[in-house]
């Protein structure tokens, strides 16, 4: 009888935890999903379910006359979009090139990229914004993906390398003995190969500039240019409360899509930064 | 007779090699060697200027105002040592190709003809091909940048130093003493420094302390309803984390948010002021980042958990162990040392989590006596003095002690892993 009641007990704990961590988790969502329907620009009623919803915050975010939200995501689609192809070529170049060829500077280089990865990526932030300022340039999306990228390849490098190095090298062989070029066998055998840990670097470097703040809000200048994460922080900092609905619908529509995107994704994500972290 | 007389080709070869190319052609690699000559000639030729402004403008960075702009200056000043170890690696290069196919001149070895050096070209040239547009790109987003942070330190740059008012000037180690002799300056720096350490290991260890638990909770064998409680668990980590800590901020906001006019309220406590008094602002953070943080680590202990053989615990039970001393001696110790190296990154991330800190108060409320506000961490408070105070020089010097910092911990973290002795590294 003990053992049973000992369990009935440990369970209904165990269910005390979740609900608890359930409220906590779910409130603030439902809080700004109610804020979104709010009537008006500020929140002045406590109730969480506004008495008169009203879908006219996502009609402003959806008028390109009155709001850059629409732009706002473009960009950051843009721009995390080209990031993540652009540093997956780089890095699996550069990661290849490591993981299979004897090269001057290939010891160096793998050393610096070590070294490299554990500085900071703020380390820049001043470099960035004293050239950025001094040469008045740079409010340009392709400055900020060079930026991303660049700093993308010591730290994936490492990471895809550790994968590739796990490939073994008689597949390579085998097929320079049929007469296959260098070119040929990267693209055709190594690659194909090497899809789950290109994954995960791709998902990274999606990740990164989509919901990168500092780097964007120093180089983007103007409202046009901003990403959503710039953008949704100048809507609610510029007077705050006072869009604070507005804002609310704008979260709303970037935490839904993103959230079910991630949530499908979620468990190739965590075996990937597992393996990765595991193996280095 | 032939075989009496000795050649000297690998010696002389390498004494003509002082002009790139040179030695080549000596060698009878003619193709080589044109193009070794053109690549010399081209890189002086287009080179010359920015390496003769360049070496001048760092050392003198400018004397004459308008004209000398310090900043470009100093830039030029890189790019021109850049270029310089660039251009040293190639002669260095050039030399030793001379020789060696000097020597084997020397031996009676056959040198490979056109033909053949260009299949070596192909063979030999396709890693360096391959890591060309990584390395360039590493060169002028990464590397000059930290260049131009290192020397920057070194430097008055601020405010009231700037074109085309005033020249910049080198002035040493005079910032990192300001750092620890000035009052406003080494009381700021005291501060911020304290409050960063106890944000990384107060926000990391909860949001670690709270995953693990979670996690080890959830994973009970007779628990239903496993699938869906693992969905919202994880949800704080599936919304991107700018749109929560904005949402917090609204939750916060004193005058419209929820948990003052809301939740304080029906509890019967009067409203507190988080965003204007640094130590309720500061509770609020630790909160919102546990928030944010765990589902990560509770993802990924499930994952460890998950793959734990089931007889360990039945030999547990066998031998007696309750279930603290089977957590204590077998799960404990094994979801550490799966996860230790992300456990660790964890810390230096929150050490750095600029978003969080900005996006909820900017760093505030501010706070009197120093030039920091009551929650900025050292690289929220670096974004300050860059950004709004224009303190470059002293941002720069700020800079590179926490990279220090970072840098030790990080290698100390990576001397125990595994990863970089199979390269033979550390």
């Amino acid at each position: 009888m003990s053992i049973k009641r000992q369990k009935i007990i440990r369970l209904s704990l165990t269910y005390l935890v979740v609900m608890i961590m359930a409220v906590i988790i779910i409130y603030p969502i439902l809080w700004v999903i109610g804020a979104s329907m709010t009537p008006g620009t500020s929140l002045s009623s406590s109730s969480l379910i506004p008495k008169n919803p009203t879908w006219e915050h996502f009609k402003t975010i959806f008028n390109l006359e009155k709001s850059n939200y629409l732009i706002w995501y473009w960009n950051t689609l843009k721009i995390s979009l080209i990031t993540m192809v652009s540093s997956v070529i780089v890095i699996s170049f550069t990661a290849y090139a490591f993981s299979r060829y004897q090269f001057i500077g290939r010891k160096h280089g793998l050393v610096t990229f070590l070294m490299l990865q554990m500085i900071p990526n703020f380390a820049a932030l001043i470099a960035i914004f004293v050239l950025a300022r001094a040469a008045d340039l740079l409010d340009t999306h392709a400055g900020l993906i060079l930026i991303y990228v660049g700093g993308a390849i010591p730290m994936n490098t490492w990471l895809m390398k550790g994968y590739l190095d796990s490939i073994p090298k008689e597949l390579d062989e085998s097929a320079r003995m049929d007469g296959a070029g260098h070119m040929r066998i990267f693209i055709q055998i190594i690659m194909p190969l090497a899809k789950p840990i290109i994954a995960v670097v791709a998902l990274f470097n999606f990740i990164t500039p989509f919901t990168d703040f500092i780097l964007a809000k120093v180089i983007l200048r103007s409202p046009e240019k901003y990403t959503l994460a710039v953008g949704l922080y100048d809507l609610v900092s510029r007077q705050y409360g006072s869009e604070f609905t507005t804002f609310a619908a704008g979260s709303v529509l970037i935490a839904i899509p993103i959230s079910i995107l991630f949530l499908s994704f979620q468990k190739y994500f965590v075996t990937g930064l597992t393996a990765g972290g595991v193996k280095g | 007779m032939e075989k009496v007389k000795k050649t000297n080709h690998g010696k002389v070869a390498v004494t003509l090699s002082v002009i790139p190319g040179l030695g080549q052609i000596y060698n009878r690699q003619f193709l080589k060697g044109i193009v070794f000559l053109i690549l010399t000639f081209s890189f002086i030729v287009v080179f010359k200027d920015i390496l003769n402004i360049g070496y001048w403008g760092i050392v003198t960075l400018g004397e004459e105002l308008p004209r000398d702009n310090s900043i470009f200056l100093l830039v030029y000043g890189i790019i021109a040592i850049l270029l310089t170890i660039f251009g040293l690696g190639f002669f260095l290069f050039n030399l030793r190709d001379a020789y060696k196919n000097g020597k084997k001149r020397d031996l009676g070895i056959p040198l490979s003809t056109i033909k053949g050096q260009y299949h070596t070209l192909i063979n030999e040239g396709f890693p360096y091909l391959m890591i060309t547009p990584g390395f360039f790109l590493l060169i002028f987003v990464v590397i000059l940048p930290i260049i131009f942070v290192l020397l920057l330190s070194f430097t008055n740059y601020n405010l009231y130093h700037q074109w085309p008012a005033k020249l910049v000037d080198w002035v040493g180690i005079e910032n990192y003493l300001k750092l620890f002799t000035l009052d406003i300056w080494r009381n700021t720096f005291i501060n911020v420094f304290s409050w960063t350490i106890i944000w990384t290991f107060g926000a990391t260890t909860f949001q670690i302390a709270l995953g693990v638990f979670l996690a080890v909770l959830i994973n009970q064998k007779d628990l239903k309803g496993k699938a869906i409680i693992r969905t919202i668990l994880i949800l704080p980590w599936a919304v991107p984390a700018f749109v929560s800590i904005l949402i917090f901020a609204g939750l916060f906001n004193e005058s419209f948010g929820a948990i003052n006019t809301t939740i304080l309220h029906a509890l019967g406590i009067g409203p507190i002021p988080w965003m204007t008094e640094a130590a309720w602002t500061r509770i609020a953070l630790i909160f919102i980042q546990t928030w944010l943080g765990f589902p990560f680590i509770f993802a990924m202990v499930t994952g460890v958990l998950q793959a734990i053989p089931e007889e360990l615990y039945e030999a547990a039970t066998i031998d007696g162990a309750n279930m603290w001393q089977k957590f204590r001696h077998i799960t404990f110790p094994l979801i550490l040392f799966a996860t230790a190296p992300i456990l660790i990154t964890q810390y230096t991330f929150n050490f750095n989590n600029f978003n969080i800190i900005y996006l909820f108060n900017t760093g505030g409320p501010a706070i009197s006596g120093q030039n920091a506000g009551g929650t900025d961490i050292l690289i929220s408070w670096i974004y300050n003095l860059t950004v709004t105070k224009q303190e470059y020089g002293m941002a720069a010097a700020i800079t590179l002690i926490l990279s220090t910092v970072v840098i030790l911990v990080s290698l100390w973290q990576f001397r125990k892993t595994n990863a970089f002795k199979e390269e033979d590294i550390m």
